[in-house]
């Protein structure tokens, strides 16, 4: 979200400029301008990271950014029944691979989600603590920027994978539950998810102040 | 020999039976179901039964090339039957016993338990009560194999021996089975026959590996379920959401327009009415059901919610019920100090059994005769409801048993109402054999449960540590209401299955007073393998450990103090369980402990120590030693299997998602993900049974091995955390 | 409905019937293999376990439109692999079922189980059977013969 300030039509051509800049995958460059301060991106970038955060912090994103050996499932987010289990490689153990029931396309028949290449997401991309509760923003925006746990993606990689991912994608198509029920989606749309990205991702992915657990 | 057909059908449940009870000398119940007529008069001058003579061709078959099949005459169902059964009859029989074959009986009247008087599986009774049937059968049918022999070799049969199948006589001559059958049928049945001395068994005792183990391993035993019949049908049913509810209207356009989809009508159900669907498969119903649209009226049904009971159950069990013991000294409690006292209320919630094999039945109405498959614990009763659904007498129903996925009770039931969904779905496609599928969620959601029950005690522990004064007051529904069982087993107000295993402990307590309520909400419920063991073991072995702990005594050394003298079986199994425990027991590791729990049911006494950690959240049970002391061990290979599963069923109990909860009259879980079996991490890890020696008659390990395990549990948990666990299931630890 | 070209134990099979009618019944219902068992429907319980290209899967919670040309193997078929067939001897050497309802699915999880791990840990057995529901409770007999069964494979 921009910060609303006194706009003239100068700083509106400005901003477009910049979202045409954007839109041509350059890097992110920061535009200045006589009354856009470096403190105004930081903080556009951390509203965005915010909308960022809400969607990853979704039950359809969030139950398989688990710090544990087991996924969730459903919007209460419970450990996932049959007591299937992470696994070396977050697809789960022979005889109970994720791929044991998910498949490539959602079972709505059925009630099993599924989509290209279903696995957990690694340890290191865990989003909440061993306690099953969720990062706060400010270490969840450390966890996802940092290139050691990340599988080494800057930010441009980023916004790749939150906009073009397919098993990412499933999030905004997830299917039917076993009640039948359509599954409840993130809070954003895709594309909005994938804009607050390409904003927070200008904005030099910048990170709330703050230490776990706030 | 050829297996008769048995034409005396006629001797069925009918409203004049009776049950007459009396108690056995080992302490349990002997239920013994004498029909009408010519018996009436015996019963009024209360002279013995006449002993019934079971005709051999019923239950051997021996072809001609040598392969013998043995009818087994109750359902098997996991419990080892279709095995046990078939050894006692081949060992007195002298069968080869690589030849034997066996088969799950039809239902008729030759197949009825001998002691009950009606076709079942349950109360842990079939070894038991055909012990002495089977080997009879076996002993005669060899005694008219030998006197064939001997007739043709002009020798005396004593003169004869017989060996795996085959007859030899004095000189030389040697006959087998299968060439003498025919000669051997048209022998005179004798009326007696001598048995072996047990030192003559060659099968019985011994670890006998199952005979349908290969089958069930390569998929090509069929189980009910499996049952395809050209020109078949499935049916589902669409059951009421509060039970006796009524349909008041069907819109079924969506549903008729699967394709598959044949017939949508309404049917009345043992409690309200349902919509059923028949199609070409179980997919295509299955799909139409739910795409039904039935509005449901509810107005005339109460609404059973899982708030309001405990409420209610919780009110009752602090005042009298209707008395079930009153021994001793009423007032002795109130005279005792309150520091002397212990107070005490469990809460135990509804059980859904959940087989794995999902119910289902077979039925093929063809005008003036049936066929039905059913894997039925109670083939005489679900027999005779199928008859009277279809205005057929039970002779003209042909009922055949198929093995089961198991039942636990589920398959057992006084109603038949699955077997009169299956009826009524027949009679409306005369001539096209339907079979009616329950989905999993039909079966969790449909009742018959383990009831609920609230216990209260109040105990009045004595200046020796031992329990002066003792009163129990029980809660919960009467399974045997309203059933023809109720007449012999419902007295004075108590459902003895209610109150079995507090009422009939063998721990000496004098002063003890106990009572129950049976309130009536608005949920069929149904005996869960052990019964009233469910709910009165943990109550009773739990508390002997809180006194064992307030009395500083080791928790086996102060059982063994308070048992009667005279439960011998129990105190056997105790000190054998305690011997063959004692090295591990003494030495555990940290943060592991041990529970203790030992209880009589079915005239089986059965010990355990399990040893316990907490791993995430959840109690780890690392092993079991159990010993049973059950009389006689007729396959221990199938004794073992029992109990070192049974003690994994048991652990139901214990399981977070192991209740079954109602809201506004709706039971709130629907499959597995919400009302939750063990899986193998919940089970122990390692079980090692002990068999009590003993050539005493054989008696239960079906549901004995399934109290003792979840008190023993919680009994080790309470010394890792200090909590005493009287609520289950156990949520959180 | 449409038509669907499956590899079943090996053969070519053809069937007719609608899109998203689950692996489990077209087994069991459109070609009459009825090792394959309906324990849940929601893939609680491992009962209805086949291998779909090697991978254990539970066939009632995957439409046969999704199957495609993957070779599926059943029960029916598994004593013909050299596992299966160790695996197989194992559970009756031991005695292992009861009602025997789960045991098509154990064995044939537990068949994966060992093709991948040949020589199992108490952990692994776990891990890999620990999502089949076996009612009767033969879980400690399942431990044992998948270890003799590893044991026979060395």
């Amino acid at each position: 979200m921009i910060r609303s300030r006194t706009t003239g039509p100068r700083s509106l051509i400005v901003v477009c400029a910049a979202f045409v800049v954007c839109l041509v995958a350059s890097p992110p460059q920061a535009e200045q301008s006589p009354a856009s301060p470096s403190a105004d991106r930081r903080s556009d970038g951390l509203a965005a990271w915010q909308q960022v955060y809400m969607v990853l912090t979704h039950q359809r994103c969030i139950n398989c950014h688990t710090a544990t050996n087991y996924p969730q499932q459903g919007d209460d987010r419970h450990r996932h029944f049959a007591n299937v289990v992470r696994g070396p490689e977050g697809r789960g153990v022979p005889g109970l691979h994720c791929a044991t029931c998910h498949q490539e396309a959602n079972a709505d028949s059925t009630g099993a989600p599924g989509s290209h290449n279903w696995h957990l997401a690694p340890l290191s991309m865990a989003w909440q603590d061993p306690h099953d509760q969720l990062l706060s923003s400010a270490e969840l925006c450390r966890v996802l920027t940092d290139r050691s746990k990340n599988h080494d993606m800057d930010g441009s990689a980023l916004l790749q994978h939150h906009a073009e991912d397919k098993l990412v994608g499933w999030a905004w198509e997830p299917g039917r539950g076993l009640n039948g029920l359509p599954r409840t989606l993130p809070p954003l749309s895709r594309p909005q998810f994938a804009d607050a990205t390409r904003r927070w991702v200008e904005a030099g992915t910048p990170c709330p102040p703050g230490q776990a657990g706030e | 020999m050829s297996a008769a057909s048995t034409a005396a059908n006629d001797l069925l449940l009918s409203r004049r039976t009776f049950l007459r009870v009396s108690a056995t000398a080992a302490g349990g119940l002997l239920v013994a179901l004498y029909l009408d007529g010519p018996v009436a008069a015996q019963e009024a001058s209360q002279a013995p039964p006449k002993p019934q003579i079971y005709p051999p061709d019923a239950f051997v078959n021996i072809r001609p090339d040598g392969t013998i099949v043995i009818q087994v005459n109750r359902l098997e169902f996991g419990q080892g039957v279709h095995t046990a059964l078939p050894m006692l009859l081949a060992d007195e029989m002298d069968a080869d016993w690589s030849q034997v074959i066996a088969e799950l009986a039809p239902a008729a009247d030759v197949y009825k338990d001998p002691r009950v008087g009606m076709q079942m599986v349950g109360g842990s009774g079939s070894i038991a009560h055909s012990f002495q049937q089977y080997r009879e059968l076996g002993a005669k049918t060899r005694a008219m194999l030998v006197a064939a022999a001997a007739a043709q070799w002009q020798v005396g049969p004593q003169q004869c021996r017989t060996e795996a199948s085959v007859v030899h006589g004095p000189s030389g001559q040697s006959a087998r089975y299968a060439a003498l059958a025919a000669a051997a049928a048209k022998q005179p049945v004798p009326a007696a026959v001598q048995l072996k001395d047990p030192a003559q068994f060659r099968l019985v005792g011994q670890a006998v590996r199952r005979l349908d183990s290969r089958p069930k391993c390569d998929g090509s035993l069929k189980f009910g379920l499996d049952l395809d019949l050209p020109g078949m049908m499935t049916a589902v049913v669409a059951h009421p959401p509060v039970f006796g509810a009524r349909v008041k209207s069907v819109d079924d356009k969506v549903a008729r327009s699967v394709e598959g989809v044949r017939e949508v009508f309404e049917i009345p159900l043992a409690h309200g009415t349902g919509v059923a669907i028949v199609a070409d498969k179980f997919w295509p119903a299955k799909q139409a059901r739910d795409r039904l649209q039935i509005d449901w009226d509810l107005s005339a049904v109460e609404r059973a919610d899982s708030a309001q009971l405990w409420a209610q159950y919780t009110a009752l069990a602090r005042t009298p019920g209707h008395v079930a013991v009153a021994r001793g000294d009423a007032q002795a409690l109130a005279g005792m100090a309150s520091g002397n006292r212990v107070v005490a209320e469990y809460h135990f919630p509804y059980l859904a059994h959940s087989p794995m094999e999902p119910l289902n039945t077979t039925v093929r109405f063809d005008g003036d005769r049936a066929e039905v498959w059913a894997g039925s614990q109670f083939q005489t009763v679900d027999q005779a409801a199928i008859a009277e659904v279809l205005g057929l007498q039970p002779a003209q129903v042909t009922f055949h048993t198929a093995m089961a996925g198991g039942g636990f009770g589920r398959r057992a039931t006084p109603d038949a109402h699955v077997q009169r969904e299956a009826a009524a779905i027949a009679k409306r496609l005369r001539g096209t054999p339907v079979k009616l599928v329950w989905t999993r969620e039909d079966d969790v959601q449909g009742g018959y449960y383990r009831p609920m029950h609230v216990h209260r005690i109040e105990i009045g522990i004595g200046p020796d540590s031992m329990p002066a004064a003792w009163h129990h007051v029980i809660v919960g529904q009467s399974i045997l209401g309203g059933t023809p069982f109720a007449a012999m087993l419902v007295k004075n107000g108590v459902d003895a299955t209610a109150v079995e295993g507090v009422a009939d402990t063998h721990y000496t307590i004098p002063n003890f007073h106990v009572s129950v309520h049976h309130p009536t909400p608005n949920v069929p419920v149904l005996w869960w393998r052990s019964v009233g063991h469910t709910h009165t073991a943990f109550v009773m072995e739990t508390l002997m450990d809180e006194l064992a702990a307030r009395a500083q005594m080791d928790p086996i050394a102060y059982r063994r103090k308070l048992l009667d003298p005279t439960a011998t079986k129990l105190r056997a199994a105790l000190d054998l369980m305690e011997a063959k425990s004692a090295a591990w027991r003494r030495k555990l590791p940290t943060q592991h402990a041990v529970g203790i729990a030992c209880h009589a049911s079915f005239d089986t006494g059965v010990a355990c120590a399990v040893e316990v950690s907490i791993e995430n959240k959840r109690p780890r049970i690392h092993q079991a030693t159990v010993a049973v002391a059950c009389g006689l061990a007729v396959n221990p290979l199938t004794i073992e299997s029992q109990f070192q599963a049974g003690v994994a069923f048991g652990v139901s109990q214990l399981m977070a998602k192991g209740a079954i909860t109602l809201t506004d009259g709706r039971v709130e879980q629907r499959n597995f993900d919400a009302y939750t079996p063990p899986y193998m991490i919940d089970a122990p890890v390692a079980v090692d049974v002990h068999i009590v020696p003993s050539t005493e008659p054989p008696s239960g390990c079906g549901e004995p091995p399934v109290p003792v395990i979840a008190p023993a549990v919680v009994n080790a948990l309470a010394q890792l955390t200090g909590t005493r666990y009287r609520s289950l299931p156990l949520v959180a630890i | 409905m449409a038509t669907y070209q499956l590899t079943i134990n090996g053969q070519r099979r053809e069937v007719m019937t609608d899109p998203s009618t689950p692996l489990l019944w077209v087994l069991r219902e459109d070609l009459k293999l009825t090792g394959t068992k309906y324990g849940c429907g929601v893939s609680a319980c491992g009962a209805c376990t086949v291998h779909v290209a090697g991978v254990a899967t539970r066939s009632c919670m995957v439409p046969v439109s999704m199957i495609g040309d993957r070779p599926v193997v059943t029960i029916e078929a598994i004593g013909q692999d050299p596992v299966g067939k160790v695996v197989q001897d194992a559970w009756v050497s031991h005695d292992v079922v009861q009602c025997g309802y789960c045991q098509s699915g154990q064995i044939m999880s537990a068949v994966v189980l060992l093709k991948h791990t040949p020589n199992p840990t108490d952990q692994n057995i776990e891990e890999s059977m620990g999502g089949n529901i076996c009612r009767c409770g033969t879980y400690p007999r399942i431990r044992q013969a998948i270890k003799a069964a590893a044991q026979h494979l060395q």
